[in-house]
């Protein structure tokens, strides 16, 4: 056969999680990691404010407080267990990223900068505390580079500009995965004993997104596409800060400088909706305040935004009321200059895509789908587990975003996601080499390509009737209405038909570009088929679940409803119907109780 | 407003060399130049080729030369560019398809300036971060921007005419270590540079310090390398 290659562990996705994944396992393996697009293009990059860990460099902080406010925010739909491993692995973590070389801000003291962020408090006083680690407002772009530079030094194995379109499965076995080269749009098939899938989010469901064109959900689509449940799909994050009409991300980071976000009449509302932490809410919590607000009509000029405020008037009038003080005790004051060093790319991309200098004028911000609290199911060390009893699956494995260990619950806490790629890339990489040592390859198929020839074949051959584009259209704006920061029965059910529409007008599509250098569009069309899968599982257990719990807010069942929906969901997609199944949540040291900020 | 776009096709697959094709598209002033690229691939070409992701100028996809000059596509709105715009690949790397440039020899380059930091003393006792003032910090943050998006190595005189000249971007890559108060590997990186004509090339032009989408200052950090070499002092 040609273009088959062994390898003891394969890492899909060169983000975060994966690069972590790949030098872990390279110590341990033989590996090579599989990426779409240049590792340096991951959607790690994009990343703003920080990462979190209880260093508490200006302040008394604890990983146990950390623990507690991952809990809180995930309104208690997290596991424990795993949110205690990583909140106390934090710590390590982001000093192995420093001495690697990554070039956090420092205090005056030379140590390691950190921010107050959403949701992040002093458990003994309910304030803010700074926890988040931060290099400047592009804190992502810092850690994908340094592992990048990491993986380069260590000799990692790379395949740049692969897409992977299948995993290989014998008897409940995992056996590689089947990817085209974009250069050349040859198949390739890679025998692995381990298969790590680290291949991001699928924001690109919905219309105002923060999130990159790649964000497609493809690892997830493709390991559902094997009969393997994803959990707790219906949790999306959506963050409250998104630039008007655009989504591209303004980080929590600013309000943690001070920044607030106020209304039509110029009122601080989240004062009225989380009296103690205000606009450091958590970020369900703050989206659902500014739709309020619109719906109320005192969204900005009666359209659907709020203003985000860092001016430096602003941030110091409200840093007074607030009593707000630096570290040694002073009032808090900022100028201009400051607010420029501490958010430069925020100062950027505000001048660019809103033509607003937010120095001296406020940004016009709307929620925007940001992040998958749900994903491919796993326990701890990355291994991808299939039911309510947690069975491993032997040989699979997934970290990052396309995973659900579950560290976010219901609603993910800023700066928990860089910490998550992590922790938990790194155990993946380490427990995926020692399973690979123990294991045997199993025998390839005797025609790996075949499934990946019959999904790009189907759409080289449909009818042409549809068109690919308007089909997203379609999707991305009937799940931002009505599958979004708030939800009801009618309207997810809305969803859920027109997605089954769409999943049957999906058959008409035919790509024009009949080359193999480079299709980008077959290769787009094949991601929409996935996206259109992730939209209908989220649509599913949207409307499965008859309560409000962190990002999933129904209008119709506005309260958490413990006694019967503290339970995580699953969800299987097989032959075009959607099943859904529980499994418990690991509660160990907290008992849930109402979510106050 | 309906704006013209004259873009520069290339399929290796078909045609012998690149000719232009031109599109029309309805827009609005404040769209990306990238959101009427995909408009066309959606509706009008399925064909057209481009790479692209994140979509807000943070991850080095979409360089390409724009009305003669090197920039991202998702950075560009109309409203600045006007109703007739052309488009092109980058100049100095081989076209692929279209708009899709061969990257490899950049990264080759990148590689080769020993980009990683370089410290074998020993970590601090308590495990703990490394101790770093504000002042050695703020030393190299411009370099740290760089999203190796090429449009400097692509603009620059000396890369296009020097296959030995690693270019600025790589150059910004060891200038971000270099004056990285933590690392100990600026001699052997200095010396990489002295080999492979890193710095010598460099008659600045500035062209690359005004195509950098991140503002970085290039032909700047250039210098100060230049500088180093010179002096064997780093400051
Ligand atoms: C604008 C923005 C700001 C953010 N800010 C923060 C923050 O401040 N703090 C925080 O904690 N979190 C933040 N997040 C969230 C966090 O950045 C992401 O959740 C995290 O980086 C995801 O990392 P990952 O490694 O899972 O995926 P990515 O970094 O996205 O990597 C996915 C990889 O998979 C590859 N891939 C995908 N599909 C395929 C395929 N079919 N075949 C081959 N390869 C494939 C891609 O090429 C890519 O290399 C932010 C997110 C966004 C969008
Ligand atoms: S698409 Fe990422 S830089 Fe333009």
């Amino acid at each position: 056969m040609d273009n088959v290659h062994q390898f003891e562990v394969i890492v899909v996705g060169a983000g975060g999680a994966g690069l972590m994944a790949g030098l872990y396992a390279s110590k341990i393996a033989k590996t090579a990691v599989i990426s779409k697009l240049y590792p340096t293009r991951s959607h790690t990059g994009a990343a703003q404010g920080g990462i979190s860990a209880a260093l508490g460099n200006y302040e008394e902080d604890n990983p146990d407080w950390h623990v507690y406010d991952t809990v809180k925010g995930s309104d208690y739909l997290g596991d424990q267990d795993a949110i205690e491993f990583m909140c106390h692995e934090a710590i390590q973590a982001v000093y192995e990223l420093e001495h690697m070389g990554l070039p956090f801000d420092r205090t005056p003291e030379g140590r390691i900068a950190q921010r107050p962020f959403g949701g992040h408090t002093n458990n003994k006083t309910g304030k803010a505390v700074r926890r988040a680690c931060h290099a400047a407002d592009r804190t992502g772009h810092m850690i994908l580079q340094t592992l990048y530079q990491q993986c380069l030094k260590n000799k990692v194995n790379f395949y740049d500009e692969f897409q992977v379109l299948d995993i290989l499965i014998e008897d409940g076995k995992t056996v590689g995965v089947v990817g085209v080269e974009l250069a050349t749009g040859e198949l390739h098939t890679f025998h692995a004993k381990s298969v790590i899938i680290a291949t991001g989010g699928h924001g690109r469901v919905w219309e105002i997104t923060s999130n990159a064109y790649a964000y497609t959900g493809d690892g997830a689509a493709i390991v559902s596409r094997h009969g393997i449940p994803l959990e707790d799909m219906e949790f999306f994050q959506f963050h409250p800060t998104g630039i008007y009409k655009m989504g591209i991300l303004i980080t929590e980071g600013v309000r943690g400088e001070g920044g607030v976000l106020l209304n039509n009449e110029g009122t601080r509302f989240m004062e009225t909706y989380a009296p103690t932490v205000k606009d450091l809410a958590s970020r369900d919590v703050v989206s659902r305040a500014m739709y309020l607000e619109m719906r109320a009509g005192r969204g900005i000029d009666g359209n659907r935004y709020c203003y985000l405020d860092v001016t430096p008037a602003t941030v110091n009038k409200y840093a007074e009321i607030d009593g707000r003080t630096n570290p040694d005790g002073s009032p808090y004051v900022v100028t201009g200059e400051q607010i420029l060093s501490k958010i430069p790319d925020i100062v950027d991309f505000s001048r660019t895509y809103l033509g607003v200098d937010p120095i001296t004028q406020p940004m016009p911000v709307q929620p925007t789908a940001h992040y998958a609290m749900g994903g491919i199911p796993t326990n701890k060390s990355g291994e991808v587990v299939i039911d309510d009893k947690n069975t491993v699956f032997p040989g699979l494995f997934a970290a990052g975003e396309a995973a659900c260990v579950s560290v976010h619950g219901a609603n993910r806490l800023g700066t928990n996601s860089l910490l998550d790629i992590v922790v938990f890339g790194k155990h993946a990489g380490i427990r995926a080499a020692e399973f690979a040592q123990g294991a045997d390859y199993v025998a390839l198929p005797a025609d790996p390509t075949d499934f990946s020839r019959q999904q790009v074949d189907r759409l080289k051959n449909g009818s042409g009737k549809e068109n690919a584009f308007d089909i997203g259209k379609e999707m991305k704006a009937v799940m931002f209405d009505e599958v979004g920061v708030y939800r009801t029965e009618e309207g997810i059910q809305k969803a859920v038909e027109k997605l089954t529409e769409l999943q049957e007008r999906f058959k008409g599509v035919k790509v024009q570009d009949t080359g193999k250098i480079f299709n980008t569009e077959l290769l787009n069309t094949w991601e929409l088929g996935n996206l259109l899968d992730m939209a209908e599982i989220t649509a599913a257990a949207a409307l499965n679940r008859k309560e409000s719990r962190g990002g999933h807010a129904r209008d119709d069942y506005p309260e958490r409803d413990d006694k019967n929906w503290l339970k995580h969901s699953l969800a299987w997609k097989k032959d075009g119907k959607i099943k859904l199944g529980y499994k418990p949540v690991v509660l160990t040291k907290f008992k849930p109780k109402k979510r106050v900020y | 407003m309906n704006v013209t776009l004259k873009i520069l096709r290339y399929n290796p697959e078909k045609d012998e060399k690149g000719h232009y094709e031109t599109y029309s598209v309805e827009a609005e002033p404040t769209d990306r130049l990238l959101d009427l690229l995909e408009e066309i691939k959606g509706h009008q070409d399925g064909t057209l080729t481009f790479r692209r992701s994140c979509a807000h100028g943070v991850c080095g996809s979409d360089a390409m030369r724009i009305n003669g000059s090197n920039k991202l596509a998702c950075q560009v709105l109309i409203k600045n560019v006007g109703a007739k715009i052309t488009i092109e690949p980058l100049l100095g790397l081989k076209v692929v398809k279209d708009l899709i440039v061969d990257m490899e020899p950049f990264f080759d380059n990148y590689k080769k300036v020993l980009p990683h930091l370089i410290n074998e003393s020993a970590l601090p006792a308590d495990g703990k971060e490394r101790i770093q003032s504000q002042k050695e910090r703020a030393r190299f943050d411009d370099t740290t921007k760089c999203i190796m998006c090429a449009a400097c190595t692509t603009s620059c005189p000396s890369f296009w005419g020097n296959d030995d000249f690693l270019g600025p971007a790589a150059l910004v890559s060891a200038h971000r270590f270099v004056f990285d108060s933590r690392d100990e590997g600026a001699s052997e990186r200095l010396e990489v540079l002295s080999e492979t004509f890193g710095v010598a090339r460099c008659h600045t032009a500035f062209n690359c310090t005004s195509a950098c989408p991140r503002d970085i200052k290039i032909t700047q950090a250039i210098g100060e390398l230049k500088m180093a070499m010179v002096t064997g002092k780093l400051d």
